[in-house]
């Protein structure tokens, strides 16, 4: 089925989540939908399985306009969607999750019959799946595969697969990648949303890159492969590829970087044979030295493993090898406590979920940091010290205003105004994200002035032009490896585009 | 005691926890859904009492249970716009009406304590089937027509929920409200008839009290059933083979405790109303949660796992939850 979208808009009350986009799927392809978080490609998707109704524009299949404005009638036209979270219900066995709204199911449950083409398309396939099993014994990949069959059982046309790749394992995603395959031979469109670039390329026909709510470019790989479909790459092709999508996702040109010095010769944070590992990766840092009042950027596809870094960093996690000093201290196994009062301060992605406390207020908050010493709260100062706060940081709320009333921006400016006073490093996650231009310029003001205090900065960012902008020097996170430190004057946008592309 | 004699008390209780068993089977089906219906105990007294009014005035006692039906209906449908529609705290709007209600039942009904009124008309033996050694005795000779209703909606019941379409996507709807949508159903819809449906289950008990098993009207007549009902549903594990099973425990327990009663009359009589109410949550509490695996630990392992299996059971994952679009 060719699938259509021409000129979606959707808002998200201030945010415009999807402006003016238009994508095209041939029949028998797979698209790949490539962008950042927050890129906005979940919304799309969520558009054309009728789980989000648009602002305007207009979707067709097959060249004829369709109505849809749920998921039944998603359905109706043959439109499956594998969300991100499995949508399915986990208490029940994985047949009863098969029938459950499935069109061929009768009004009498057949259990023997729907076992029998649950069983027959599981072989199609390669699944093995238990059908008694309950769902919630089931692995990600499983529930995927479970999901995957029902949505064929129903006659789906057009599959949509959600970040499919999260959180399953290698052999598991040989099986889904030759499924798609297969499906697409047999004339399905599949639209893989993905904010991996390996697997993109690994599987995709076609791919289209968004960025803050918008198309920013689309290319078409099978020119590129050697033998159209499968997934073979020589070297040099699959180099020229990754360089133009990364073009596409941060664009061509770059800021100019605009910080001051700041650092001073004292060297604050120190890594020395430094392993991370996770399930899934290994990286290894031989050797880094940051001085105080120095900003280093941490840029890569998300996902890479910044966050781990960061983390352990500030003690949240520990490293697999390799030693971290913080002011000439060793802190290598040392809890969490031991970094708190050597200085080092951790600003999560997630404000409100790891950052802040929903439900309480700003002066709650302040009265949490205070840590007196008896048991009552001295409430008169914590009322004088939230509205210090909040006039220092410019935060447009109340003493009494619960965090989760304030916007992404106000909420940025209350974790600054929380951090502790003498600072040694701070590492923080997308420090703008969400953020208008006035907060962003802002926070950064705050930032450089904590530099000019002596604490030194490590961040990772999607915005490649704030990495430059802010930066010192940049490390680059790609494919499990850790790039050496490069001056953010000698970087320019094809430099860094080979780096976070892997090659360094 | 004669085992005849006996056989009569179990059957009579077995048929006396009929009303129980339909509030139960009513409420199972309302949570399976994901809506808690916190009312039963003044939809229970309120409805019993419209049973009663309505059967006396038009001297008919079935239309008593049609009126009971509705207005357990139209209480349920303030729960349901509360909870569904203006997604409030079903906790809180459920508490609300159970007082509301039990206190409505007392004021509306005042003119009709104790004054005889029409009653289901009793003992109705079914040929063949009450001749069925012992089980014929149990089940098929003492009841009366309600009492093989009941037995008819537990079967029909369990027959929906785990045989039929309609009954597994009742069941998805109380998980996974957002997955059941995104397989193309009107979760709110499917919401609000279930708690209808709920609703009307819960009126017939109160009529059905009121008309027969404790027939007539009295100041909070069917005061603690209401309470008890949805304690039976809890540890009924929301399947309505053990909730019923639950419901006779019940019924089981009370004419025991009033068989004791005459039998040592030194002891106040407020202790065997009140006994089978606090038996019966000991009884439950010893059938879940941690007591149960200390229980089982006992058992050899091969039984151990089945039994497990059989009797642990989760309340609807979404039960509580307002489901959100979007």
């Amino acid at each position: 089925m060719k699938v259509e979208l021409r000129h979606i808009h959707k808002h998200f009350g201030n945010v415009h989540a999807n402006d003016d986009v238009s994508l095209t799927i041939e029949a028998g392809t797979i698209h790949g939908l490539l962008g950042e978080n927050g890129a906005g490609k979940s919304t799309l998707v969520k558009i054309l399985s009728g789980f989000i109704t648009r602002d305007s524009g207009e979707i067709a299949l097959d060249g004829r306009p369709a109505h849809i404005q749920s998921p039944a009638d998603a359905l109706r036209y043959g439109i499956g969607m594998l969300h991100q979270d499995p949508l399915d219900f986990p208490p029940l066995t994985a047949i009863e999750n098969f029938m459950a709204g499935s069109l061929a199911t009768p009004a009498l449950l057949n259990a023997r019959a729907a076992e029998r083409g649950f069983r027959a398309l599981c072989s199609q396939f390669n699944f093995d799946l238990d059908p008694h099993a309950r769902v919630s014994d089931l692995t990600v990949g499983e529930r995927q595969q479970l999901e995957i069959v029902r949505l064929l059982a129903n006659g789906a046309g057009t599959l949509i697969l959600d970040e499919p790749t999260t959180g399953i394992s290698a052999s598991q995603k040989t099986l889904l990648f030759d499924a798609l395959r297969r499906l697409a031979r047999e004339g399905k469109s599949i639209i893989f949303v993905s904010h991996k670039l390996e697997d993109v390329e690994e599987l995709c026909d076609c791919v289209t890159v968004m960025r803050r709510g918008r198309v920013v470019g689309e290319l078409d790989l099978r020119p590129y492969r050697s033998n159209g479909h499968a997934g073979h790459w020589p070297a040099d092709k699959r180099f020229e590829v990754t360089t133009r999508i990364v073009e596409m996702m941060f664009g061509k040109e770059l800021a100019m970087p605009t910080k001051p010095a700041t650092h001073q010769d004292e060297v604050i944070l120190s890594l020395d044979g430094f392993v991370l590992r996770s399930d899934r990766l290994e990286m290894r840092i031989e050797h880094l030295a940051v001085q105080r009042g120095e900003v280093i950027g941490i840029a890569g596809l998300e996902g890479s493993g910044q966050q781990l870094f960061l983390m352990t960093c500030a003690g949240l996690e520990h490293p697999a090898a390799g030693s971290i000093h913080v002011g000439g201290r060793d802190l290598t196994h040392k809890p969490y406590n031991d970094f708190l009062r050597a200085g080092v301060c951790y600003l999560p992605a997630d404000r409100l979920r790891d950052g802040l406390i929903s439900g309480l207020t700003i002066q709650e908050h302040v009265a949490l940091r205070m840590s007196g010493k008896g048991i009552f709260i001295d409430r008169a100062a914590a009322a004088q010290e939230a509205e210090r706060a909040i006039a220092t940081f410019n935060i447009r709320g109340r003493p009494d205003t619960a965090v989760e009333r304030l916007s992404g921006g106000n909420q940025q400016r209350t974790q600054l105004a929380l951090m502790p006073a003498p600072l040694n490093v701070l590492l923080m996650e997308h420090p703008t994200r969400g953020l208008d231009i006035e907060s962003t310029l802002w926070v950064w003001q705050q930032l450089i002035a904590r530099c000019n205090q002596g604490t030194a900065i490590l961040f990772a960012s999607s915005d490649l032009d704030e990495i430059v902008q802010y930066s010192d020097r940049v490390i680059v996170f790609s494919g499990g490896r850790i790039s050496p430190p490069i001056a953010a004057t000698e970087l320019t946008a094809d430099s860094l585009g080979q780096m976070i592309g892997g090659r360094f | 005691m004669e085992s005849a004699q006996l056989l009569i008390i179990l059957a009579t209780a077995i048929a006396s926890a009929t009303p129980l068993v339909f509030a139960c089977i009513g409420e199972t089906i309302t949570e399976r859904a994901g809506v808690i219906n916190l009312s039963a105990e003044g939809t229970v007294m309120l409805c019993a009492m419209v049973g009663f009014v309505a059967a006396k005035t038009a001297d008919n006692v079935w239309l008593g249970f049609v009126a009971a039906a509705i207005v357990g209906a139209l209480i349920a449908l303030v729960v349901a716009y509360g909870a569904i529609t203006l997604k409030q705290s079903q906790i809180a709007i459920g508490f609300v009406l159970a007082l509301l209600c039990s206190d409505l039942s007392a004021y509306l009904g005042n003119p009709y304590v104790r004054i005889p009124g029409p009653t289901v008309p009793p003992r109705f033996p079914i040929p063949i089937l009450q001749d069925i050694p012992l089980i014929g005795p149990l089940f098929f000779r003492e009841g009366d027509i309600l009492v093989y209703a009941g037995y008819v909606l537990i079967a029909v019941t369990w027959f929906y929920f785990y045989r039929t379409r309609g009954g597994l996507t009742l069941r998805a709807i109380g998980e996974q409200p957002a997955a059941a949508f995104a397989r193309g159903h009107n979760v709110i819809a499917l919401r609000y008839i279930y708690t209808l449906i709920g609703g009307a289950l819960m009126g017939i008990a109160g009529a059905a009290f009121s008309l027969d098993f404790k027939a007539g009207w009295s100041y909070r007549h069917t005061a603690g059933y209401g309470w008890i009902a949805l304690a039976i549903v809890i540890f009924g594990g929301w399947n309505p083979l053990r909730a019923a099973l639950g419901a006779y425990l019940f019924g089981m327990l009370q004419s025991l405790a009033s068989v004791a009663q005459s039998a040592i009359p030194d002891v106040p009589t407020q202790v065997f109303t009140v006994a089978p109410f606090v038996l019966m949550i000991l009884v439950l509490v010893l059938t879940s949660g941690d007591w149960l695996d200390r229980l089982l630990s006992y058992l050899p392992v091969n039984a151990r796992r089945s039994l497990s299996r059989a009797l642990r059971t989760a309340p609807p994952a979404a039960l509580g939850r307002p489901f959100e679009q979007d």
